[in-house]
C-alpha cells in the first residue's frame, strides 16, 4: 500500500516537460527518417468491417513504403480515445502516450482542442499531401463544428446525411422530404422508421438535422448554447420528436445501437427508412451483400447536415513522426481514391479534383457511382454543424425525455 | 518445503487486486482522485449519480433479471437432477451440456438474439407460411424493458454451470441410499430426491449460487447484447459512463460502481429469503406426507428445460456459423440466398494477433493457476486441514464482488502506478479470475484422492515431491487436464478485465468479437463469435485427450 501511495505521488508530480523534440513537418525528409521503425496506435471506430478492412490495407501500404507499422485500435467510441488521453495527461504523462492517431471530428475534436491534448503547433496544412485538399470548395476542411482546424488534425473524409430506402417495398414519391413530411410518413408508416440511440453520433445527427429544420435563423446554432434563449430554440425540436416518438420502431421503447444496427434493420425488412452520413454507403452495402440491390438514396431538398472527418495527434504521441506519416499516407490520392470506392468503403474523397495530376484524376474517374448512390450534384444543400454545445445539449435532453421509456 | 507458500500466495493474489481495486473504486466515489486534480472528499458523485434519469429502473431491471434467471436455471438443474438422476438420459445430457460451459456468455447471447429476434431464425422458419409475415412484426423481444430476454440468455449459460457443481458436489451425498429409502417409502422421485439429497446438496452449492447472482446481476457484455436499451442495466451506464470523454463522469461511474456493489448485498439477501420460504415450503410439504407419486410432469418439464437450454445454445451456435458465410439473408427467407466467404477471407488475416494472445494468455494465466492450486492442496494435504469458511468465501471473492466495482478501481490503480498495458499484466488480471474455477474444479477430485498411495509411495521411502509427480499428479491428470480446460474457457471469455486493463491495445478474440458486435454486422459477429466459441470448446477437447493418454500411461505405470 505504501509503495502504492508512494509510486501515485511519483505519477502526479512527474515533470511532463521531458519533451523529445517533435517532428517537423515542414522538413518532410526528416519526419520519415524518424518515422521508420515505428509503431502508430491508430485509434478509430472499429464497427464496420470494410472500414477496419481500409485501415489494414492503409497499414500494409504505410509498413511496405515507409517503414511504419500501423496498429488499428479498434473504439466502440471515438470519445474513448479523449478520455484516455486526458487520464494520461492528467496523470502527468506527458510523453510515450498510449495513442498516436486518431480518427475524430466535431464535438471529441473540440474537446481535445480545448484541453490541449492536441499536438501543437498546426502541422496538418505541411503535410505534402494537404497541397490537394479542397480547401476552397469544402469549407468544413478548416472548420469542424464551427471550431476553427488550425491544422490540428488532417482531413481524411467527407459526411453528407442521406436517406435510404428499398424501392422494391417502398415507392421513391412517397419519401418524404423533410423532418415534417417524416413525422407525417411516420403517421401513416408507424414502426417502420428508426434513429440510433444518442448519444449514438449518428443518432445526435438525427437530432441536429431536427434542430437545423426547427430553427428560423440557423446562424444562432453556430453559437455556444450558454450564450442564447436554448429553451426556446429547443422547444420545437422536442415538440417533432414527442409526435415521432411512439411512432418509431418498437414505438420507441428500443433503440438501435448505431448505423451498423440501423441498417441491419432496413436488411430485416424492420424498418423502411434509414440514413447513414457516407452517400456511397448505401451502394457499398449492396456490394458487400447486407443490403439488398433495390436499396436506393434520396435527401430532403430544403438540406441535409454535412461535415469533415479527420486524423489527429495527441499531444504525448509517442510515435509522433510515424503518425504524421500515416495521415499523410490516408491523404494521398491513391489512398482518397481507394476509399472513395463503394467496393472497398465509398467515403468521400477531401481532395480536389483540379488539383490532381491527370494520373491520379483518372484514379477518381474510374470509379463506379454505385446504383444507390447520388451524384455529388444531386445531393442537395449542405446544412452546417452546429457548434458543438448543441450536441451535448440536445444529447442530455434527449437522455431525460426519451431515454427511460414508458 | 514451498507448498507453504501456496495458500497465502493465492490468497494474496486473489484478495489484493480486488481489495486495491474496491479501494481504487471507493475513493473517486467520495470525490477524491488526486491524479484529476480531485483531493477533497464530497458526496458530488454519489448526487450526480442520484440525479440520473431512470437510475432506479436500470439498477432494478438488472438485478430482477439476474435474480431470474439464478431462480430459471437453478430451478431447471434441481428439477431435473431430482427427476432423472440414476437414468441413461442423466449420462447423456452430463455429456451434452458440459461443452455448454466453455461456449463465452458473448457468443450464446449473440446466438439468442438472432434466433428469437422478430426478424430472426425461428420467425424465419414459420414465415411466411405459418404466420403470413412478409415483413416481421414490430414487437419487442430482444431489448425488451424488463429484461426478460437478457434473463432468458444468463439461465441459459448459468444452468451448465450449476448442474456442473452439483455434479460435483452429488458424491458426497447420500445420494443413492436416500433416494433408495425414500422411493421405498412410497415417495416419487422428485419429492423423495428434494426431501432427502437436496439440503445437503444445496448447502454445497450455495456459494456458486451466491456468485452466480453476483455476476449476472452486474453483467456487461450480455446486458448490452441482449439487456433493455432505454435505459440499459446500470452496469451497461457505468461502462459508458467511465468511457466518456468528460473525466468527470468517472467520480459519478464510481459512485455508480458502489451502488451496483451495494446492490448485490440486497439481491442475494432477496435470495437467502426465498431459499427460507422454500425451506419452509419443504418443510410443510414433508409434514403434510403427500408422496408426489405422480411427478410424470414436473420431471418433463426439467428435462425440456435443460434440454432446450442445450439446444438454444447450439442452435445460436449454428445460427451464428450460417450468418458467417451468408450473402444477402432478407427476412423471410429461412436460408440465405447465397453463401460468400468473404466474411472469413477478410477476417482470418486479421485474426491472428488476437487469437495468439487469446491462447497466449489463457495458457500462461491457467498454467500459473493450476501451480497455484496445486501449491494450495498439497499444503492442505501437509497440514491435514480443509479451508474454513472464510477462506472459502476469499476463494470466490473476485466471483463475489461485481467485476465493475473492482476494476474501474484496478484500473486507476494501474494508471496511477505508472504501469503500461502488457500481455504480463493481462495475465496476471486474468489469473484473478481463473484461479478461483481451477481452483473449485480441482479441490473435490483432490480431496477424493485416496491417499492410501501416498502413503504406500512414502513406504517404499519416495520423498513428497517424488511422490507427487510419480504417482499422485498422473493419478489425478484427468482432473487436472478438466481444471485446465475450464480455467482456459474462463479466460478466453474475459471480456470487461481484457478490455480495462489492455486499454484497447492488447486486443483478445473476445474484446474483438464484442468491439465488432458495436457494429452489428451478423456476418463478422457471426466469424467472431464462432471462433470465440472454438477455442475453449478445443480446450476441453485436448484435455479430454490428454487425460485419457496420460491415464492409459498412469496406469500401465501402476501395473493395473
Amino acid at each position: 500500500m505504501l509503495k502504492f501511495a508512494a509510486t501515485l505521488a511519483a505519477a502526479l508530480f512527474a515533470s511532463s516537460a521531458a519533451f523529445a523534440a517533435d517532428p517537423d513537418p515542414a522538413n518532410w525528409p526528416a519526419v520519415l527518417d524518424e518515422a521508420r521503425g515505428e509503431t502508430v496506435y491508430f485509434n478509430a471506430w472499429g464497427g464496420a468491417e470494410n472500414i477496419n478492412a481500409y485501415i489494414a490495407w492503409a497499414g500494409e501500404e504505410v509498413e511496405k513504403r515507409y517503414g511504419v507499422k500501423l496498429v488499428h485500435v479498434k473504439l466502440e467510441d471515438a470519445a474513448t480515445a479523449v478520455n484516455s488521453v486526458l487520464a494520461e495527461k492528467t496523470a502527468g504523462r506527458g510523453d510515450g502516450g498510449a495513442i498516436d492517431l486518431v480518427w475524430i471530428n466535431g464535438e471529441n475534436f473540440s474537446a481535445m482542442k480545448r484541453q490541449g491534448l492536441l499536438l501543437r503547433p498546426g502541422w496538418a496544412e505541411k503535410l505534402p499531401n494537404y497541397a490537394f485538399a479542397d480547401v476552397e470548395g469544402k469549407p468544413s476542411l478548416r472548420t469542424d463544428f464551427t471550431i476553427p482546424v488550425d491544422g490540428l488534425e488532417s482531413p481524411w473524409g467527407m459526411a453528407k446525411l442521406v436517406f435510404f430506402h428499398d424501392s422494391a417495398r417502398t415507392k421513391p414519391e412517397e419519401m418524404p422530404e423533410s423532418i415534417a413530411g417524416l413525422v407525417a410518413w411516420a403517421r401513416a408508416h408507424p414502426g417502420r422508421f428508426a434513429y440510433p440511440q444518442p448519444p449514438d453520433f449518428m443518432g445526435s445527427t438525427f437530432l441536429k438535422q431536427v434542430l437545423a429544420e426547427s430553427v428560423a435563423d440557423r446562424a444562432v446554432l453556430a453559437k455556444d448554447v450558454a450564450t442564447v434563449d436554448a429553451d426556446a430554440i429547443l422547444a420545437p425540436v422536442f415538440a417533432t420528436l414527442d409526435a415521432l416518438n411512439p411512432l418509431l420502431w418498437r414505438a420507441g421503447k428500443a433503440f438501435p445501437k448505431n448505423y451498423p444496427a440501423l441498417k441491419q434493420l432496413l436488411a430485416d425488412g424492420e424498418a423502411d427508412i434509414i440514413f447513414a452520413f457516407n452517400p456511397a454507403e448505401a451502394s457499398s452495402a449492396i456490394a458487400a451483400g447486407e443490403l439488398p440491390d433495390t436499396v436506393r438514396s434520396f435527401v430532403f431538398p430544403g438540406g441535409t447536415l454535412a461535415n469533415s472527418h479527420f486524423v489527429a495527434v495527441p499531444f504525448n504521441a509517442s510515435s509522433k513522426a510515424g503518425a504524421l506519416v500515416v495521415a499523410d499516407f490516408l491523404l494521398s490520392p491513391q489512398a482518397q481514391a481507394r476509399k472513395q470506392d463503394p467496393e472497398i468503403w465509398g467515403d468521400p474523397t477531401v481532395l480536389a479534383m483540379a488539383k490532381l495530376t491527370a494520373e491520379d484524376r483518372a484514379r477518381f474517374g474510374r470509379l463506379a457511382l454505385g446504383v444507390a448512390t447520388l451524384a455529388p450534384d444531386a445531393l442537395g444543400p449542405a446544412i452546417d454543424e452546429p457548434h458543438p454545445s448543441w450536441m451535448a445539449k440536445l444529447e442530455s435532453e434527449w437522455a431525460k425525455r426519451y431515454g427511460v421509456a414508458h | 518445503m514451498i507448498a507453504r507458500f501456496g495458500p497465502p500466495l493465492a490468497i494474496a493474489l486473489l484478495a489484493g487486486p480486488v481489495a486495491a481495486g474496491l479501494v481504487g473504486t471507493l475513493l473517486p466515489a467520495f470525490g477524491f482522485l488526486p491524479s484529476l486534480g480531485h483531493s477533497t472528499f464530497s458526496l458530488e458523485p454519489f448526487r450526480a449519480l442520484l440525479a440520473e434519469p431512470g437510475l432506479l429502473r436500470s439498477l432494478g431491471v438488472g438485478v430482477g433479471a439476474g435474480l431470474l434467471s439464478t431462480a430459471l436455471a437453478l430451478g431447471a438443474v434441481m428439477l431435473f437432477v431430482a427427476g432423472w438422476i440414476g437414468e441413461p438420459v442423466f449420462q447423456r445430457l452430463r455429456r451434452g451440456l458440459s461443452p455448454l460451459l466453455a461456449v463465452p456468455h458473448a457468443a450464446a447471447a449473440f446466438g439468442l438474439a438472432f434466433l428469437v429476434a422478430p426478424s430472426g431464425f425461428l420467425a424465419r422458419l414459420v414465415s411466411p407460411e405459418l404466420t403470413g409475415w412478409l415483413t416481421p412484426p414490430d414487437v419487442l423481444i430482444v431489448n425488451d424493458p424488463m429484461g426478460l430476454t437478457l434473463a432468458a440468455g444468463l439461465a441459459v449459460k448459468e444452468a451448465p454451470f450449476l448442474f456442473l457443481m452439483t455434479l460435483a458436489a452429488l458424491p458426497q451425498t447420500p445420494a443413492g441410499p436416500s433416494r433408495q429409502l425414500a422411493a421405498a417409502l412410497g415417495y416419487g422421485r422428485i419429492a423423495g430426491f428434494l426431501h432427502t439429497v437436496w439440503p445437503s446438496l444445496y448447502r454445497q452449492i450455495r456459494l456458486p449460487v451466491f456468485a452466480v447472482i453476483a455476476f449476472s446481476t452486474s453483467v456487461v457484455d450480455v446486458a448490452a447484447i441482449l439487456g433493455p436499451t432505454a435505459p440499459p442495466t446500470l452496469a451497461v451506464r457505468l461502462v459508458q459512463w467511465m468511457n466518456d470523454p468528460d473525466l468527470a463522469m468517472r467520480f459519478k461511474a464510481s459512485a455508480g460502481a458502489m451502488l451496483q456493489l451495494g446492490a448485490t448485498a440486497p439481491a442475494i439477501l432477496a435470495w437467502v429469503g426465498l431459499e427460507r420460504v422454500g425451506r419452509v415450503a419443504a418443510r410443510a410439504l414433508c409434514g403434510s406426507g403427500f408422496r408426489f407419486r405422480r411427478d410424470g410432469a414436473p420431471r418433463l418439464i426439467g428435462l425440456a428445460a435443460m434440454v432446450s437450454f442445450a439446444a438454444v445454445v447450439f442452435a445460436g451456435l449454428a445460427v451464428l456459423a450460417l450468418w458467417s458465410v451468408a450473402g444477402l439473408w432478407q427476412f423471410p427467407n429461412a436460408l440465405p440466398a447465397r453463401f460468400i466467404l468473404s466474411g472469413w477471407a477478410n477476417t482470418l488475416p486479421r485474426l491472428a494477433d488476437p487469437l495468439l494472445r487469446s491462447v497466449g494468455v489463457g495458457v500462461a494465466a491457467t498454467a500459473a493457476a493450476l501451480m497455484l492450486a496445486v501449491l494450495s492442496l498439497t499444503r492442505e494435504d501437509e497440514t491435514g486441514a480443509r479451508p474454513g469458511q472464510g477462506a472459502r468465501v476469499l476463494i470466490y471473492l473476485p466471483l463475489l464482488a461485481p467485476q465493475i466495482a473492482f476494476l474501474f478501481g484496478l484500473q486507476t490503480a494501474i494508471l496511477a502506478a505508472g504501469l503500461t498495458p502488457s500481455t504480463p499484466l493481462l495475465v496476471a488480471v486474468h489469473l484473478v479470475f481463473v484461479l478461483p474455477y481451477v481452483f473449485l474444479s480441482l479441490a473435490d477430485p483432490w480431496r477424493a484422492f485416496d491417499r492410501r498411495y501416498e502413503a504406500v509411495a512414502f513406504g517404499l521411502g519416495r520423498s513428497r515431491a517424488r511422490m507427487l509427480v510419480a504417482v499422485k499428479l498422473p493419478m489425478l491428470a484427468p482432473a487436472l487436464a478438466t481444471a485446465a480446460a475450464v480455467g482456459f474457457a474462463v479466460s478466453i471469455g474475459l471480456y470487461l478485465p481484457t478490455v480495462l486493463i489492455g486499454a484497447g491495445r492488447l486486443p483478445t478474440v473476445t474484446t474483438e468479437a464484442v468491439a465488432l458486435a458495436a457494429g452489428g454486422n451478423r456476418r463478422i459477429i457471426g466469424v467472431w463469435a464462432f471462433v470465440q466459441a472454438t477455442l475453449p470448446a478445443a480446450g476441453f477437447v485436448i484435455a479430454a485427450m490428454l487425460s485419457r493418454l496420460v491415464y492409459r500411461g498412469g496406469a500401465a505405470g501402476t501395473g493395473r
